[in-house]
Formats: C-alpha cells, sequence, structure tokens
C-alpha cells in the first residue's frame, strides 16, 4: 500500500504499524513525534496504531533554530 | 535571579541551536556562553538521512529547550508546531514566531496574539517574539504570555538595538520578562540592551557565525553580565542641560 | 492585588537618599521610585527651583500649553462616616442637603452655562442618599451635554463602576486620604470607611470596570508627606502596570493651617506642596494633576505651567451652591473663589489655553472592561 511520509510518496506492507515503520527506520528514539492524518499520536499508540493505504505521515524532531 | 513562568534563571543571556558550523561547535559555544536556555525549530525528520539528530549532543538536563514555531506564516501553522513541539517533550515552553514575510521575516502582530490566546488556553508557557510594540507586548501580558520577545532589529542582520525607543517603553510598562531578540550582532548591542533593563537577550546568529563561536559565545557572556549589573548599579542620567541647580526664579509666588 | 510598602519603610526609604541621588532623579527621564523618593526628600528641597523648571518642561512637552478646566458639582452632604477633619462628618451638626434629581440637573446646567464641559460630581459618602441608581440616572441626564463626567463618592464595586460607565460616567476619583494605616485609623472613626484596605483597592476596582481615568489622593496635613508622595508613586506605578488602558490622575488636596476647626496634624506649606507637586510630574510624565480652588488664587496663578494640568474655577462646595443663594454647609472653605472666566483669563495671561473638553461622554460605549490584576 501507499502512504506519504515527509512530503515522499511510499510503498510499504499492508499492516504496517507505526512502530515497525518507525523500526525500519532506525527512529525508535524519543526526540522524533509522529503526526500520522493529521493528529499527533502518543508514544503508546505507536503499536496499536496500523497505517492505512493512503495515510499521511509526518515525523518530526528538533533541529537547530534561533 | 530572573525568574520566567516560576522558573528560575541564572544566566539572562539565552541561546539558540541554528546555523552552528556543526553540533559540536554548537555544544561547547552554548557551554562557554553560560546560557540556560537555548531555542530550537522543529522540522521533519531526513528520511535519507534518520539517525541524523544534532540535538543529541545538548544535555537536557543543562539546558532548557524553548521550541520555536519558526516557519509558521499564521496563528494555524504556529499552533500546529506548537502541539508538535509539546509532543516531541518540549514541555509547555514555546517561543511563538509568526513570520509572514519571507522577505524581512518580521512577525505578524495579529496572527500572534491570536495564537497566544489559543495556545495560552492550552498550558503553553508563551514567549512570542514581536516586534517592538509597546501596545502589542501589553495585549499579549493581558492575554496571558509568560513573556515578551521584542525585536532590537530584524532578525540577521546585525544591526543591534534598532527600536530603543519603543523598547523602553515595553520595559518601563512590562509585568512580565522583557527578552530583546534578534539583530543583537556585537556584545556592546547586549549590553545596551541590558543597560536598558531588559530582563535577558537572546543571540543566536551572532555567535553561531563568528570566527570562533566559543570566544564570542563567551564575549556574549561577558556583555549581558556587565550590562546587567551596570542597570543595578543605576546609571548615570545624560543630561538635557548643563544648568546648575538653579537659584528659584519663578517660584517668587510661594509662601 | 496592590500591596502598599508600610509608610515607616517608605521614610526610610526618603531618608536615605542623599542629594546626588536627587540630582541624577532630576535629570533622569525614568527617574523611578528611589528616584521619586529623593526628589521628595528634604536633600532636594534647595534644588526647588530646578525641580520646577524641570517639572514644567516635561509637563508642557506631555500636555501641551494647556490647562483643563472643570467644576465640582456637590449632590449630597449626607454621610455615612465619621472623620475627624471633614465638615461633612456624620457627627457634625450642619444643615444636611441631597439634591433632587432636577435639582441636580439645574446646578450641572449652570455650569454648563458658564462653559464647563468637565464636572466633578461629589458627595458625601451615603448610599442611601446618593447610590448608584441615583448616579446612573444622573448621568444618562447629562451625558450628552458634557465632555467628561467624573464623580468622587462613596467606593463601588466593579459591577457597580461598569454600570455607571455604561451611563456614562468618565472616571473616578478616590483618594485613600492617608497612606500611614495609624493615622488613617486614628482620623476615620466610624463608618465603612474605616476600612483601609477596602478603600486602597477602589482604584483598581474603577480600572477595572472600564473607567477612562482614575484618580487618587492624599489629603495632606495628616501625615507626613513626603511619605504620601511615595505612597502615590507606587499606587500610580502599580495601576500603570495593571491597568494600563486607563489614564491616572493624582490631587493634592491641602488642610490649610489658617482654616477649618480640624487643624492640621501635620501641616503642609506650599513650597512641600509644590516639591510633590514637582517629584510627581518628573515621576510620571502622563499623570493628570489637579489643583483645586482650595488654594489660594496666588499659589494657583503661580503654579499654571509648572506641573498641573486640571484647574477647577468657580467653585461651590455646598449642595445646591450654584443656583440657591441660601446653600449652607460647604465641605471646605475655597481659597480661590474667582470666576471661570478670571481664572482662564490668568491661565491665558500666562500663555496657556483653557481647554474646557477633550472626550464627549456620549461616545462612551461599554466594552470588555479590563482583566483584574
Amino acid at each position: 500500500m501507499k502512504i506519504v511520509c515527509n512530503g515522499q510518496a511510499l510503498e510499504i506492507a499492508p499492516g504496517t504499524r507505526v512502530a515497525d515503520y518507525l523500526s525500519q527506520l532506525g527512529l525508535e528514539t524519543p526526540s522524533v513525534v509522529v503526526e500520522c492524518d493529521g493528529m499527533i499520536l502518543s508514544r503508546e499508540e505507536y503499536e496499536s496504531h496500523a497505517l492505512q493505504d493512503g495515510s499521511v505521515l509526518e515525523l518530526i524532531r528538533f533541529v537547530g533554530g534561533g | 535571579m530572573l525568574t520566567i513562568a516560576g522558573r528560575k534563571f541564572r544566566s539572562r543571556l539565552f541561546g539558540g541551536t541554528g546555523k552552528f558550523s556543526s553540533p559540536e561547535v554548537m555544544k561547547e559555544s552554548l557551554a562557554a556562553s553560560g546560557c540556560e536556555m537555548v531555542t530550537v525549530a522543529l522540522r521533519r525528520v531526513d528520511l535519507n538521512n534518520p539517525a541524523d539528530d544534532i540535538m543529541r549532543v545538548l544535555d537536557r538536563d543543562r539546558y532548557l529547550f524553548l521550541p520555536n514555531t519558526s516557519g509558521a506564516r499564521d496563528a494555524g501553522e504556529a499552533i500546529r508546531l506548537a502541539r508538535l513541539a509539546r509532543a516531541s517533550g518540549g514541555g509547555e515552553w514555546l517561543k511563538l514566531e509568526v513570520t509572514p514575510d519571507p522577505r524581512t521575516l518580521l512577525p505578524d502582530p495579529i496572527e500572534t496574539l491570536k495564537a497566544t490566546e489559543v495556545l495560552v488556553k492550552e498550558g503553553f508557557k508563551v514567549l512570542p517574539y514581536i516586534n517592538a510594540d509597546p501596545i502589542l507586548a501589553l495585549r499579549l501580558q493581558d492575554a496571558g504570555a509568560v513573556a515578551v520577545m521584542p525585536l532590537g532589529s530584524p532578525i540577521g542582520t546585525n544591526q543591534g538595538v534598532l527600536t530603543r525607543f519603543q523598547i523602553e517603553i515595553i520595559i518601563a510598562q512590562a509585568r512580565v520578562p522583557v527578552i530583546v531578540d534578534a539583530g543583537l550582532g556585537a556584545p556592546s548591542h547586549v549590553a545596551e540592551a541590558m543597560e536598558m533593563g531588559a530582563d535577558a537577550v537572546l543571540v543566536n546568529t551572532a555567535i553561531a557565525v563568528a570566527g570562533d563561536p566559543v570566544r564570542m559565545a563567551r564575549a556574549f557572556a561577558l556583555a549581558v553580565e556587565a550590562g546587567r549589573i551596570a542597570y543595578e548599579a543605576g546609571l548615570g542620567a545624560v543630561r538635557k542641560d548643563a544648568a546648575p541647580s538653579s537659584p528659584e526664579d519663578g517660584l517668587g509666588f510661594l509662601r | 492585588m496592590f500591596v502598599l510598602p508600610e509608610f515607616s519603610a517608605l521614610q526610610e526609604a526618603i531618608s536615605r537618599a542623599t542629594e546626588a541621588d536627587a540630582l541624577m532623579a532630576l535629570h533622569s527621564d525614568r527617574p523611578g521610585l528611589a528616584g521619586l523618593a529623593a526628589l521628595l526628600s528634604p536633600v532636594a528641597e534647595p534644588h526647588l527651583g530646578a525641580l520646577a523648571k524641570r517639572s514644567g518642561a516635561i509637563t508642557s512637552q506631555r500636555f501641551g500649553r494647556t490647562m483643563q478646566m472643570y467644576a465640582p458639582v456637590y449632590l449630597s452632604s449626607y454621610c455615612a462616616n465619621r472623620c475627624a477633619y471633614c465638615g461633612f462628618s456624620a457627627d457634625n451638626t450642619i444643615e444636611r442637603r441631597v439634591l433632587s434629581m432636577a435639582e441636580a440637573e439645574s446646578e450641572a446646567m449652570i455650569l454648563h452655562q458658564r462653559g464647563f464641559s468637565h464636572l466633578l460630581l461629589v458627595s458625601g459618602e451615603s448610599p442611601a442618599k446618593v447610590g448608584v441608581d441615583y448616579l446612573e440616572e444622573l448621568a444618562l441626564r447629562l451625558r450628552d451635554r458634557f465632555a467628561a463626567l467624573s464623580i468622587e463618592v462613596q467606593p463601588l464595586a466593579t459591577e457597580e463602576y461598569a454600570r455607571l460607565f455604561s451611563a456614562g460616567i468618565t472616571s473616578v476619583a478616590v483618594y485613600q486620604e492617608t497612606y500611614d494605616r495609624e493615622v488613617y485609623k486614628k482620623v476615620h472613626l466610624a463608618g465603612r470607611k474605616a476600612d483601609f484596605d477596602f478603600r486602597l483597592e477602589t482604584p483598581a476596582r474603577a480600572a477595572a470596570a472600564g473607567m477612562r481615568e482614575v484618580g487618587i489622593g492624599a489629603l495632606l496635613g495628616l501625615a507626613d508627606w513626603r511619605a504620601e508622595g511615595l505612597a502615590l508613586g507606587f499606587h500610580l506605578a502599580w495601576l500603570r502596570k495593571n491597568y494600563w488602558r486607563t489614564g491616572l490622575t493624582v490631587s493634592f488636596p491641602r488642610l490649610r493651617p489658617a482654616q477649618g476647626e480640624f487643624k492640621p496634624l501635620r501641616p503642609v506649606s506650599e513650597r512641600n506642596l509644590s516639591q510633590m507637586i514637582f517629584a510627581l510630574r518628573i515621576f510620571d510624565p502622563d499623570v493628570g494633576l489637579y489643583l483645586s480652588t482650595r488654594e489660594e488664587a496666588r499659589y494657583r496663578d503661580g503654579m499654571i505651567g509648572l506641573g498641573p494640568t486640571r484647574y477647577s474655577a468657580g467653585s461651590c462646595t455646598a449642595p445646591g451652591g450654584y443656583g440657591l443663594a441660601d446653600a449652607g454647609g460647604e465641605q471646605f472653605e475655597v481659597g480661590d473663589s474667582r470666576s471661570l472666566a478670571e481664572v482662564s483669563a490668568a491661565i491665558q495671561q500666562k500663555g496657556f489655553d483653557p481647554v474646557r473638553k477633550d472626550w464627549d461622554a456620549v461616545f462612551q460605549v461599554q466594552g470588555d472592561g479590563q482583566q483584574a490584576a
């Protein structure tokens, strides 16, 4: 199935949960926050939240700024 | 000691984390500046380089993160970024910046006030970045901002405190700390702001892009301290006229 | 909530000031409360001429060469308080009078015909005789014809002030009389007024209700005038911070030594009064300063241009005093009994413009008010 993550269209396996996807990217770190279809997910939701075809995902973290 | 929203700060210099040549230089510079609060921005993770996390070098116990909403062009975008910042473990602290004009990056007063009203209700400790407009500063305080951050001059211009007259009014009227932000390009600029009675200053570019950022950070720290001590010690007034204390001209009517 | 420093602490701050502190404050754009203490202290006295000059320059710069004219309308001499210094004190045996609505309106119209458009509605503190309903009705009757309607009556609640604001009252004056708690207790023998703190919070309630202007003051002659001046500075600074939409004024009612039955506990001379006015002007360039007809014509003429911005003229301090020839029972005897025309001429003589209006109460709508501090 197709999702859009950080503006890029990607193909991922059906049934992938947010936790699975983060682990594939090596991003199981508390410094990354996940917004899925406009909703911010809490860490507890990563395990249960399955991505859907067409899901729009934003992975955000702190970067340098003034 | 400086207190913002109940939290005490020994240093009146706040640092930025942008524009450094490397995370290591940033870390060393912030250490040399003595600052305890640093601004950070929020951006998408680079999916081609997901492990690149420059914030990993900063000790969160040592530095309070002040996430900003840089890039937001209206209240809605700023509110979204604020919520993401909180979810990222940024706590309730927020430097609110709404800059619709990409050329000057001057803040939008109307959207800033709107966003402040919403975010204060959501429990954020909002420090709005504003043009040096005294009435806006008051309105933001009424709306619950925990500090105000008027600009000295447009961001990145290194022109110093061009808004001196308005910042003096903001300081005189303020019920919350006043942090002068943006445009402070040299230690003499921050000393000037602190001598005027600013509660703190925020410096990023001038340290990050200096020839030797670590030594420059130290210079800014000293200037902030010097300016603050001068303010507390009471500067002599600039004389408007050289008139010595006069005899009682014009008071002959007194009995 | 406004926290007033102990009166003795104010006195200490003043006594610590040096002549150098006073000179520094004199030339500073923002002398602050420490500077005000120095300007009020005896060490500033040799520099009274320089204070006058600076105060006058600040006043002209901020207010122009103008003087706002107003007149009081005494509505009632009934009072529920017993205050040792006041002609309306409940235990004084004077003939009491409260104006009917028609009488009050007619008094106001006499002043209107004389050319006044700023009125100060004054009454003894007797809610049963002149309460919120009375003031509201009077304001509604007068608002179309006057530029500003101020009240100097008993302290009210925020909601009551909001009602009066809607009806057209533009400003509220409520004087603490003295910021010295001990003296306050001694001279306010009975009545609601005996509650120092309730009175102290009153200006903030009026400001919170949205009033355009709030006036404070101390009755000079009760306690150490220097510390009263510093207390006024603290009160002003706090009100400015917390109610920034509200204009602020200070009055300087002085118990003159030779006058009345109550002997001032701490007499205040004209020099003292002048120093206090100059110091507060240098401390706060924006504050409106009243100098009423309690003071003599000679003194008032001399002070034109040196700090005050509001002068009354042709004042009568008894209810019905403008229209009724036999209205007795004055609150105090005036020191300057000249007419508006005569006082205006004196003001013009000094190169100032006597201004009769700067606002129209008819434009006033009830807004959100301000957040309480």
